[in-house]
């Protein structure tokens, strides 16, 4: 298992070293002047103002010894300065992260709590028509855009419940009652698509393990169904469902970034949008850079623990 | 090709897939014939109608006719989903087919380099890419195009590696048989199956992006018809009239949900292993 571990931490190593490669390079594949597109319309823009931000971006020195400037700063958790506020990207950063960080984590704890008692139902409904209807549904939640949903979600909350707090953001510490309502609808509907996956994975995995012969033994010596089924059978069906959480907090951060919009809640996908339309790249790059390692942490992290969780998994 | 469509009318899922494909693909074909109103003409004295007889699913805040520009908006969203899938496929395809044949360094180095786009989230790739190239339907093709690209490039390589394992390649390769022969001939037959249904899957999901950065503001730019940026723009008048909100949203549904289903039904029928199996 340690080499195992030593192996994915050096491949880790290495996927974060070429995506810092290819976000360091975006600044300088904008067609144009990087620094006049920047400043834009700005009317007070003198050659001095230009030439300091073309220094300050370390764009006059050849290209790799940049890449070497802006990585032994990113290293040290120098990001650079947005350009508008002068306030490090860094700080900018970590101002929004907690709030996009806990919409994830509750959509992902959601899917995960609501999708098992699904996928187990629908586990026991099986044949033609039974197998038909499940997967039709699985695929119609699959394809629901989420941001539709919560657009249609914010109308009819306006309508029959307009007392309830349904856009904007309240820090948890200064309102944990306001925090968690305004959380409820962007949850639900960013974590919808998470749930018909998993459970849709789930019940699969379910009914492969339910026919194989040690469930059938079970069966023989008189264990009582329940057992059966959550002591035995569950543990090895979730294999599968552990595999796929990875990927899916991929799609989920994506749903997040839309669905930060709809609901204004202001995270990591308000800032970066708002950061393109303002032409800010330092604070472009910087968020894409955070939110990539975070994926990158959590992907490693999920491989880990399945590889706990199935001690069939190779490491070697 | 008589056989697969017999089996594909016992499929439910895919048929039914199958089917809203075709509806959706006519609509974004036949748009100009089949809308009812020009997608651009203003009316300010029949603004935020809900559906009638005169318009089928109402106007927007213009008093433009809804039908006519979610009929354009597929155009659009189509257009660029199967403009990023195509480029996808193309590169990726012939990415995982080289790092196959060539093998060891190049095998490496092209995968290793997949491994990187693939480490980041989906949408923020594609937001970086429109960061750099800028807003705008065909770049924001290219975005998911290159999103998508090691997807393909990894579904090529793992099927072609075995396939270049096997004694008939190597029988062909004796006959003196080149490399994009061999790859053209022998391994792209042998791989299609899995490939079909990824780009029929992948056509499902890249709807979903395209509407989302519409929606976003960094895809399709105005006046255009989008099905994201009319969900977006429609959002400000739902109280006055709910009804430009729902349709776009729906049209989005309907055609990613269409390429899921067909896509979902296509795995069973092509994968043997998988027949009659699925549950």
């Amino acid at each position: 298992m340690t080499s195992y571990v030593v192996r994915r931490l050096l491949d880790l190593v290495f996927v974060l070293f070429g995506v810092s490669v290819l976000i360091f390079l975006m600044l300088r594949m904008i067609p144009g002047d990087a620094v006049l597109i920047m400043l834009g319309a700005n009317v007070d823009i003198t050659p001095d103002r230009v030439e300091a931000l073309r220094r300050s971006l370390g764009l006059h020195l050849p290209l790799h010894e940049q890449y070497w400037q802006w990585l032994t700063g990113v290293v040290r958790g120098d990001l650079g300065r947005s350009i508008w506020t002068g306030r490090p990207v860094l700080d900018e950063i970590l101002a929004r992260l907690p709030v996009t960080l806990q919409l994830t984590g509750l959509a992902l704890a959601a899917a995960i709590v609501v999708s098992f008692p699904i996928g187990i139902l629908s586990a026991s409904l099986r044949g033609g028509t039974a197998d038909t209807v499940v997967r039709i549904l699985a695929i119609l939640g699959l394809t629901l855009p989420s941001f539709w949903v919560g657009v249609l979600m914010l109308y009819f909350a306006s309508i029959y419940l307009p007392l309830w707090p349904t856009i904007g953001y309240v820090p948890f510490a200064d309102d944990p009652g306001g925090n968690l309502a305004r959380m409820v609808l962007p949850v639900i509907a960013v974590s919808l698509p998470m749930v018909a996956g998993l459970s849709r994975i789930l019940r699969s995995s379910l009914l492969d393990v339910l026919s194989l012969d040690y469930i059938r033994t079970g069966r023989a010596k008189g264990l009582a169904r329940r057992t059966l089924l959550y002591k035995h059978a569950l543990r090895n069906a979730m294999i599968p469902v552990v595999t796929v959480i990875g990927v899916q907090v991929g799609y989920l951060l994506s749903g997040v970034v839309v669905i930060e919009q709809v609901f204004a809640i202001p995270g990591i996908g308000r800032l970066v949008i708002g950061a393109i339309n303002e032409r800010n790249y330092p604070l472009v790059q910087g968020v894409i850079l955070i939110v990539t390692a975070v994926f990158v942490f959590v992907n490693l992290l999920v491989d880990l623990a399945y590889a706990w969780i199935d001690p069939r998994v190779e490491y070697a | 090709m008589r056989r697969f469509f017999r089996r594909l009318v016992h499929n439910r899922i895919g048929f039914i897939g199958f089917v809203l494909c075709l509806v959706v693909l006519g609509a974004a074909a036949f748009a100009p014939l089949i809308a009812t109103h020009d997608p651009f003409a203003q009316s300010i004295r029949a603004r935020l109608q809900g559906p009638s007889g005169a318009h089928w699913l109402g106007t927007d805040n213009f008093g433009r006719d809804v039908y006519s520009r979610v009929l354009h908006g597929y155009r659009t969203s189509i257009s660029t989903a199967v403009g990023a899938v195509l480029l996808a496929t193309l590169a990726g395809g012939v990415a995982g087919l080289v790092a196959a044949y060539a093998g060891g360094w190049a095998d490496r180095l092209i995968m290793r380099f997949m491994d990187i786009l693939l480490a980041f989230p989906i949408i923020l790739l594609a937001i970086a890419v429109l960061a750099v190239l800028g807003p705008g339907s065909v770049n924001t093709g290219l975005a998911i195009g290159i999103v998508y690209t090691p997807i393909f490039a990894r579904l090529a390589r793992g099927p072609a590696l075995t396939v270049l394992s096997w004694d008939y390649v190597a029988a062909a390769r004796a006959l003196g048989a080149g490399a994009p022969r061999i790859m053209l001939r022998h391994v792209l037959p042998n791989i299609a199956a899995p490939l079909m249904v990824q780009i029929t899957l992948s056509l499902s999901t890249a709807i979903l992006v395209e509407a989302s950065l519409s929606f976003l503001g960094l895809g399709t730019q105005p006046p255009t018809p989008s099905l994201g940026l009319m969900l977006s723009d429609s959002r400000d008048y739902m109280l006055l009239s709910p009804w430009t909100s729902v349709f776009s949203g729906l049209a989005i549904l309907l055609a990613s949900f269409g390429f899921n289903l067909f896509g979902d039904g296509l795995r069973d029928l092509l994968d043997p292993a998988l027949r009659n199996a699925a549950a």
